[in-house]
C-alpha cells in the first residue's frame, strides 16, 4: 500500500504543482522518486510531527495542497490538536497520510501500533476518514482525495498487502464498494483486512453460506445508504477493521444500525481494548485478535446461524 | 523577496499618532473586557504597542483584506490576546468599532480567542499556545517556492514559550532560512500561574532565540519608535528568520493593571473602566 500510494501521489503530484510533500523523518528512499520528479515539493520536516502539521496548514493556508506523512499514531496522535486547529478548523487542504495501520509495525510494539486513529480522526468535523483496502483502493484514494478540498486522513498498510480488486479502480469519498452479493450474513471491512474477509467469505462459500463482502474505505463520510440496505436485506452483519473494537468502523456502523432499530444480529470485529504485552508480527496479533480468515469466518458463521459466538 | 522601496523612518509626530493610536486601542481592549466580562485584559493590553506598529506601520497589507498573494500576513499566536487584535483591526479599518460592542457575546464573531473566518483581517485562528509559528513557517515556505513576497509576522507570548511545539517550529524555519519570517516575543515575564523565570528558566530568553539560528533583536516592547525601527528592519540578516524579543510589562498602560497577575483573570467593572480611560486620557 505505501508503494501504491508513493507511485499515485508521484502521479498527482506532476499534474497538480500545489501538492506538496512532508515527512517527519520518515520513509527512507522511497520518496526519492516523487523528489526527483517534483523538486523542491519534497520535503523532510525532522522529527517534528506537530511543527509538520502546523507547516502543512501555513502551505494551505497560501494555496498550496500538503500531506504529511508518519506512522500512523506519530501522524495522528502525536499532533492531534494540530489536526484539530491548525487543520479541520481551518478547513485546510491537508491530508494526513499515516502508514502502518493496525498491527503492520507488530514487533515494533504498542508505541508503533495504529488502532486508535480512526477513532480519533472521526471525531474532528471536517475530516474526511479513509482506510483503503488494498492497493487499488489506495491509487484510487489518492486520485480521490486530490480531487477533494479540505481536512482528509489516509490510513494505509505497510507493505505487500493482497491486491484483492485485481483491477484498477475509481473510488467516491464517501461511497463503500459491494465486492460480493450475499443474503446469509455481510462483512463490512475497511482497511487491509478486506482481504480476511474476501477468504473467510469464500470459506463460508463453501459450507452453502453467502455472505456478502462490502469494502468500506470511507470511514466518514460513512456510507449510510449502503449500510441501511444492507441491514434491510441481509438478517446478520459484522464490522472488520484492524483498529480497536472502540471508535472505529465499528461504532461507526453501530451507531447507524442503532438509530434504525432494525432486527438484526451484529457483531464489531476488531482488535480488543487493549494494548498488546507481548512482541509478534502481524499475523501473530492478527490471530490474538481473532481477526485471521479463520477466525472471522467462524464469527460470520456463528452470526448467520444466531448461535453464540466463537 | 526583499521589499525594493524602505520606508522612512518614524518621525516624532508619526510616533505621537502611533501613541494616539495605542491609547485608542487600549481604551477599546478594556471595554470590550468589561462589557464581555472576560479574562485576558493585561495579556491583550501588553501586545498593543507591537500590534500598533505593525498596523499603523509596518505591515503591507490593507484593510479590509483578504490577504493578497504578495502582502505581509500576521498570526496571532498569542490567541488570548486577541481583544487587543480585534481592536487594532476596528482602528485601522477593518471592520466598524461598533462590532467590538459585541465582543464574546452570544452570537458575535468575536470569540475570546480568534476564529478562522468571519472576522475581517483575521485568517489564522488560535487559541491553543504553540501553534502559531508553525503555521506562519509555513505560509512563509509557501511565499518562497512560488517567488511571492511579503513577511509573516507571528506574535507569542512568553508563557506560550513553554510549548515544545514553538522550538520545533523555531529550529525548523531556521534550517530552512525562512528570512522572510518575523517572531515577536510579547515577553511580559508573567505567565497564568507566576513569574515565567520561576515556573520554566525562560531566561536568557533572546540567547535561546540566537541559539536555535535566529537573528534576535531585544527591543522595549512600548517603544513605538524602536518597534517601527525593528520591525521595519526585518529580515535583521539574510537566510535568518528574526525574533524580535519585546520587553513588555503586562497590562501596560492602566496603572492598577501593570504587572499584576489578578489582570490576566478579572474582568475590568465599571468603576474598574472608568478610571482606566481616566488613565488613557491622562496621557495624551
Amino acid at each position: 500500500m505505501r508503494t501504491a500510494f508513493v507511485r499515485a501521489l508521484t502521479e498527482a503530484a506532476q499534474l497538480d504543482r500545489r501538492i506538496v510533500l512532508l515527512t517527519a523523518d520518515l520513509g527512507y528512499k522511497i520518496f526519492d522518486d516523487f523528489a526527483r520528479r517534483c523538486p523542491g515539493r519534497f520535503l523532510n520536516v525532522g522529527v517534528a510531527e506537530a511543527n509538520m502539521v502546523g507547516v502543512a496548514a501555513g502551505l494551505a493556508l497560501e494555496g498550496k495542497k500538503p500531506f504529511t506523512y508518519s506512522i500512523v499514531p506519530f501522524a495522528t496522535l502525536r499532533c492531534y490538536e494540530q489536526i484539530r486547529n491548525d487543520v479541520a478548523y481551518h478547513e485546510a487542504d491537508v491530508t494526513v497520510v499515516g502508514v502502518g495501520g493496525g498491527y503492520s509495525y507488530g514487533h515494533n510494539g504498542p508505541t508503533h501500533h495504529g488502532l486508535e486513529d480512526l477513532g480519533a480522526l472521526r471525531l474532528i468535523p471536517h475530516m474526511a476518514v479513509l482506510s483503503p483496502g488494498d492497493p487499488r483502493e489506495t491509487e484510487a484514494a489518492v486520485r480521490a482525495l486530490v480531487r477533494w478540498r479540505g481536512p482528509a486522513y489516509l490510513r494505509l498498510g505497510r507493505a505487500n498487502e493482497a491486491d484483492v480488486h485485481g483491477a484498477p479502480l475509481e473510488l467516491e469519498i464517501g461511497r463503500g464498494l459491494v465486492l460480493r452479493e450475499g443474503r446469509d450474513v455481510a462483512v463490512i471491512a475497511t482497511g487491509s483486512l478486506l482481504a480476511q474477509a474476501v477468504e473467510a467469505a469464500d470459506l463460508l462459500a463453501r459450507e452453502g453460506l453467502a455472505c456478502r463482502v462490502i469494502s468500506m474505505p470511507t470511514v466518514k463520510p460513512l456510507d449510510t445508504a449502503l449500510v441501511e440496505r444492507t441491514a434491510r436485506e441481509v438478517p446478520a452483519l459484522a464490522t472488520l477493521e484492524e483498529h480497536s473494537v472502540l471508535g472505529g468502523l465499528g461504532s461507526a456502523v453501530a451507531e447507524v444500525l442503532a438509530e434504525l432499530g432494525l432486527p438484526l444480529r451484529f457483531r464489531r470485529l476488531g482488535a480488543a481494548d487493549a494494548f498488546a504485552h507481548a512482541s509478534g508480527d502481524q499475523a501473530w496479533h492478527r490471530r490474538r485478535n481473532g481477526l485471521d480468515a479463520t477466525a472471522v469466518s467462524a464469527a460470520l458463521r456463528a452470526l448467520a446461524r444466531g448461535t453464540p459466538a466463537a | 523577496m526583499r521589499r525594493s522601496s524602505p520606508v522612512p523612518a518614524a518621525t516624532p509626530a508619526d510616533v505621537a499618532d502611533l501613541a494616539a493610536r495605542a491609547r485608542a486601542v487600549r481604551a477599546a481592549t478594556v471595554r470590550m473586557a468589561h462589557l464581555g466580562r472576560t479574562a485576558h485584559v493585561a495579556s491583550a493590553l501588553s501586545c498593543v504597542d507591537v500590534l500598533v506598529a505593525l498596523y499603523f506601520r509596518v505591515l503591507r497589507a490593507e484593510p479590509p483584506g483578504p490577504t493578497g498573494p504578495s502582502d505581509d500576513r500576521f498570526v496571532l499566536s498569542k490567541g488570548h490576546g486577541c481583544m487587543a487584535w480585534y481592536a487594532t483591526l476596528a482602528e485601522r479599518g477593518y471592520f466598524p468599532k461598533e462590532l467590538l460592542d459585541g465582543y464574546s457575546t452570544d452570537g458575535s464573531p468575536l470569540a475570546e480567542h480568534p476564529p478562522p473566518r468571519g472576522v475581517p483581517g483575521i485568517e489564522v485562528a488560535t487559541g491553543s499556545l504553540g501553534h502559531g509559528l508553525s503555521i506562519a513557517a509555513g505560509a512563509a515556505l509557501a511565499r518562497r517556492m512560488d517567488g511571492r513576497a511579503g513577511r509573516l509576522f507571528c506574535l507569542l507570548s512568553d508563557g506560550e514559550c513553554n510549548e515544545g511545539s514553538v522550538w520545533e517550529a523555531a529550529m525548523w524555519a531556521a534550517g530552512r532560512r525562512l528570512d522572510h519570517l518575523v517572531a515577536i516575543v510579547d515577553y511580559n515575564k508573567l505567565q497564568a500561574m507566576g513569574r515565567s523565570e520561576e515556573v520554566t528558566a525562560l531566561a536568557p530568553l533572546a540567547e535561546k532565540w540566537r541559539a536555535f539560528g535566529w537573528a534576535t533583536r531585544e527591543v522595549d516592547g512600548h517603544d513605538l519608535g524602536a518597534l517601527v525601527e525593528v520591525l521595519e528592519a526585518a529580515p535583521l540578516t539574510p537566510d535568518r528568520p528574526t525574533a524580535i524579543v519585546a520587553h513588555t510589562v503586562k497590562g501596560k498602560g492602566v496603572s492598577f493593571m501593570e504587572d499584576d497577575l489578578e489582570w490576566h483573570y478579572r474582568p475590568p467593572s465599571a468603576e474598574d473602566l472608568a478610571r482606566a480611560l481616566r488613565e488613557l486620557e491622562a496621557d495624551a
